[in-house]
This record gives C-alpha cells, structure tokens and sequence, in this order.
C-alpha cells in the first residue's frame, strides 16, 4: 500500500505522477469506502520525492473527498520543491467558469427554426443581390474582368464535359437495358426510342448535368469563395473598391447559364447514344427509325422545359455555392464544411426543383 | 568542469532540402533548466534546426540526443516515449480547430494517460489557468485572438507536464505587451517547473528579456553559441549586425 493511515494522518509513501495517480486514487478511495479515512485532516508528503500536475489534482481530490469529514485539510512535510509544484498547480483557489449546460429539446428547435429562418432571408439576399448585378453587368462591361466570362465558361462547362459525357452514356444504356427487356416482353421494344427520349430530354439530362456540375464546380465555388473570406482577399477586393459579388460571382453566373443548357444537351445526346446501342443491338430497332422516333415524340414544350430547368439548376448551384462561400465562418475547418454543405444542400436543392417542375408541367 | 548532463546534444548536424544544403556541421548542447534562443535573419535555417532536432524532418547526417539516447536511432514507439516529455509551441498555435481549447489540452492526457476524468479535467484546468485561459475554456480556436490561440497552445503543449518545451516564434503576430506576458510566464514555467526551453525568435526585445544562451545562425552555419554577454564581446560582425539593426 502507498497510502498508509496513523494517527488521523494520511501518510503517502510514493511519487505523485500521472503514472501512479490511478492506482493512489483507487486505494484512496477503498479507504475511504471502509472509513479508515474519518476524521483525518492531515496529509503527510515527506516521502514524495516526485509531483506532477496530476498529482496534485488528486491531491485536491483528496481534500474534496475529505470535506466532509475535515473542514481544513493540511499537508505537510513537502520538501520546497514539491510545495512550490503544489501551489503552481493547485486548482483549490481557482473560480472557474462553468461548464455550459446542454441545450434542450425546445431550445435546440427553436434556435434551429431561427437558424433555418436567417439562413434563408440570406440566402434569398444573396440571390437577390446576385440577379441584379448579373442584370446590370450585361450593360456595364467594365465591371467585369476582360476575359473572366471565357475563363470561367472553360471551368465550369468545358472541363465538365468529360465526366457528363461518360455518366450520361452509361445512364443512357443502363436505363434502354432495364426497359428494354421488359418492353420486349411485350412485343413494344419499338417504344424504347420513346422512353429514352423523354425520359433524357426531361428528366435525366439536366438531372445528371447538375449533380454532376452541383459536385464539380458548386464545390468549387464554395471553397473559393470560402478561402478568399477567410484569407481576407474579400476584405482587399472590397478596399479597390469592388464589390465581391459583381467581381467573383457574376462572371460564374453568366458562364453557367450559358454552358448549363449546352451540357445539357450533350448529355442527353450522348444519353441517346448510349441507349442506341442496346436499341440497335439488342431490340433490332433500326438507326432510323430509333432517331424519326425519338425526335418525333419530343413536343417543343419539352424542350422548353429541359431548357427552363437547366438554367434554372445552374443558378441554384451557384447561388448556393456562393451563399456557403460568404457564410464561412473558422479557417480551414470553415471552408471545408462550405464546401461539403454546399454540395449537399445544392443536390437537394436540384432534386426538389425538379421534382416541383415534374408536377407542375407533367 | 560542470556534471550537469545536457539533455540535448547535437552533433555534426547537415540538414538538407533535395540537393540544397540548409544546415551545415551543428553541434550544440543544450543544459537544463535553461532558456536556449536560435536566432538569425530570415532564411538562415532556425525552424529548420528546430524541426530536425524533433525528427519534423529528417536530418541528413549527424546525430540529436535527448538525455544521452540518440533518437535518430530511435523506432517510432521508442521516439513517442521522448515526445511525451516534451512540448512543442507552434508558430500559429496548431490547435485542432474543430474543438474547443479545453478538448486541444485534454488530447495528450486522454490518449497517453489513465487519469480518471475528474484529475483530468482539474489537470486541464490549471494549465489553462497558468496561460489566463480558464473563462476561454469552452471556446472553438477560431473564437480566440492570435495571443489567446498561442496561449491555448502552450497549454497543449503542457498538459503532460513536458521537460523540454520547444517554441518557434513565439512573439511572431503579437502585439509587444501580449508578446511580454507570453515571455513572462515562460520565465514562470522555467523557475517554477525547472523547464527547459529551446526558443526560435529574432524578437531582440524578447531575447533580452529570457536567453539564459543563444544559438546564431547564418546560412546555415551555427556562428555562436553562448550567453548574451559572451556574444556582445565574440566579435563576430554578422551578429554584431544583427543586434545593431535591431536595436530600437
């Protein structure tokens, strides 16, 4: 035993670090369980050759425990090293703040309700703010960079078309595979032109256009955006006297929705392409037929349609990266949760305006 | 001759980046108890000698002991048993920004002892009492100022009660009274904690007010190694610069 009980004292035979802690402290409490400990009010240090900060909270943990039992705790023997180790990491005398107590469940709503509330007034600010000077920039020139349109129509568009490219392709043939097995079935094969096209044009093309741009470039923003907040290039841009939004945002907003319709369109392209392959090679549909099918069954409506929702989704990704990049708040752990929300709300976004444009002009 | 042991020595030490040589032939020792500063004008290899003494980077050629034992020779578990008895304060603080200041400091002792949490979170809270952090306690880094987050840090850095505490620019962003109490408690760590502090700075104001020793460096030689008042009669013009252009 390291502890050791005479005489109302409490004698601590051994060094007092973060090593032996635990094990003083269970015996102090088995101790105390059996009530060696009534009535003690002296602690004996004159065998402790080695104190660490860990050693002296449980020094103080013994007085607490002790309170009871002895309303003034001594120690003594200490060699000067080790009362001078003593003092300097005391807790006894220190008033700490407390510890904030969890909120509760109608707290935690409500604040969340006011959250969701002055997040959206931004957001609809920032929007507001983001159409107005998309509107004015298409008469003043000068508030833009030379070139900035073309450069970031490279980012956002070109530099996307792989990827859109490849995804929509093996849409297009997985969704011809899975219908068409079980439209020959029913003798209607020749109908896959039609269900691929309506289905590419309306729903598919700008769906998987902008989750794929959402991920891509709406993350890009974001963190863009997010690191010039926190790296105060926002703060500079504004001391020359320019305004972040017509400076950083505009150009992206004209860019998308120039590129957002062409992706689009490509993508629904390529779609078809994909799904000619089973088409041709599983269902025996031949070439011209496959296509007089496909382009006769569009009606212009849904190609307005499939128009109106690109642009559409292509200003929700940028407002939504844009509204994430302004909001940044921390550093680098800041502009990595931006970019992470922004991606996520964004794709959610998407995926209920379609839904809302499906019911509204079905 | 003195039997005090260093408890760092290094010997012959050659720090490179690729085919760049940055560090050139150190050797030093470092006492105990003492307030060792590296000092020199930018780009002359302090952080550099800093880092490899802790194995940040991997020094080309020579040796770095810690309490005789030469940790180059060290495995990773041999060389963790070395970091645990010591500190290290970063340029910018390094906390870990997603927790609070409170969790920063609670990490080591989590992770490396088996204190039961009511020791702990005494332990916690008087390291962040020594820095004047303990009303900060709960905040995220991103909530504290540049003085607050490099106080914060040197809690962390003694939350395992460390021998030898390491500090790159301490003084670096802060203002001269924040930038004096910083050195003021290091002065309170040394005396009442018999901590040993090997210092990067070129803050001469600083260096005035805790070198018990300095280390000069200029391009990548080590020019000087000794006290204040040693180096004010070594005659060695580069430092004798060094300390006339910074004088105010």
């Amino acid at each position: 035993m390291n502890l050791r009980v005479e005489n109302n004292i409490l004698y601590v035979q051994t060094d007092m670090d973060k090593f032996s802690v635990p094990e003083l402290k269970s015996q102090f409490m088995r101790l105390k369980k059996s009530g060696d400990l009534e009535g003690i009010s002296v602690i004996d240090l004159e065998a402790v050759n080695l104190i660490d900060s860990a050693g002296v909270a449980l020094l103080d943990s013994f007085q607490q425990a002790l309170e009871e039992d002895a309303k003034l705790l001594l120690t003594r023997g200490a060699q000067p090293k080790i009362r001078s180790l003593i003092d300097t990491f005391s807790t006894t005398k220190i008033k700490f703040a407390p510890i904030p107590k969890p909120q509760g469940f109608w707290e935690s709503a409500g604040e969340a309700t006011v959250n969701f509330y002055t997040k959206m007034v931004a957001a609809l600010t920032l929007a507001s703010e983001i159409f107005y000077y998309s509107f004015v920039g298409l008469f003043t020139p000068k508030s833009k960079r030379k070139g900035s349109l073309t450069q970031q129509a490279f980012l956002l568009g070109s530099q996307a078309l792989p990827i859109v490219a490849l995804l929509s392709f093996i849409i297009g043939f997985i969704l011809s595979l899975q219908s068409g097995v079980q439209l020959k079935n029913f003798g209607a094969g020749i109908f896959l032109a039609d269900l691929l096209s309506i289905t590419m044009v309306r729903e598919m093309g700008p769906l998987i256009t902008s989750i794929i741009v959402a991920g891509r470039s709406g993350s890009a923003i974001a963190s863009e955006i997010a690191t010039m907040q926190v790296t105060e290039e926002l703060d500079a841009l504004r001391m020359m006297a320019l305004h972040p939004i017509k400076f950083i945002v505009v150009p992206k907003f004209h860019a998308i929705t120039i590129v957002m319709p062409i992706l689009v369109m490509f993508s629904i392209i390529v779609g078809q392409i994909g799904g000619a392959i089973i088409a041709l090679g599983m269902l025996d549909i031949s070439m011209e037929s496959f296509i007089s099918r496909s382009v006769n069954i569009l009606a212009l409506k849904d190609i307005i349609i499939s128009f109106a929702k690109s642009i559409w989704f292509a200003w929700v990704i940028v407002i939504v990266g844009s509204f994430y990049g302004f909001e940044v708040k921390g550093g680098a752990e800041g502009v990595g949760k931006a970019t992470t929300s922004a991606v996520v709300t964004s794709i959610f976004a998407v995926i209920v305006f379609d839904a809302i444009f499906s019911l509204l002009y079905l | 001759m003195s039997n005090i042991k260093p408890v760092i020595r290094v010997k012959d030490l050659v720090a490179k980046y690729g085919e760049l040589t940055v560090l050139e032939g150190i050797s030093v020792d470092i006492m105990p108890n003492e307030i060792t500063v590296i000092l020199g004008a930018s780009g002359c290899g302090k952080t550099t000698l800093l880092k490899n003494i802790l194995r940040l980077y991997e020094p080309f050629a020579g040796s770095v002991e810690f309490w005789g034992e030469n940790v180059l020779d060290m495995n990773e578990k041999e060389f963790d048993d070395v970091l645990k008895k010591t500190g290290m304060l970063f340029q910018g603080g390094a906390l870990l920004n997603s927790i609070s200041i409170y969790e920063n400091v609670s990490i080591p002792l989590e992770m490396h002892t088996n204190l039961d949490r009511d020791l702990m979170d005494k332990v916690i809270r008087v390291k962040l009492n020594l820095v004047g952090l303990e009303d900060a306690a709960h905040r995220l880094p991103a909530e504290l100022s540049g003085g607050m987050r490099k106080r914060a840090a040197l809690a962390r850095a003694m939350a395992l009660d460390p021998e030898i505490l390491f500090f790159d620019e301490p003084s670096a962003g802060l203002d001269p009274i924040t930038s004096e109490a910083l050195d003021s408690l290091i002065l309170t760590l040394k005396k009442q904690l018999n901590m040993t502090f090997l210092i990067v700075t070129h803050e001469l104001a600083s260096i005035h007010r805790i070198a018990d020793k300095i280390i000069f460096l200029d391009g990548g030689e080590m020019l000087f190694y000794g006290t204040l008042e040693e180096a004010g009669k070594a005659g060695i013009a580069q430092m004798d610069h060094f300390f006339e252009v910074g004088r105010f």
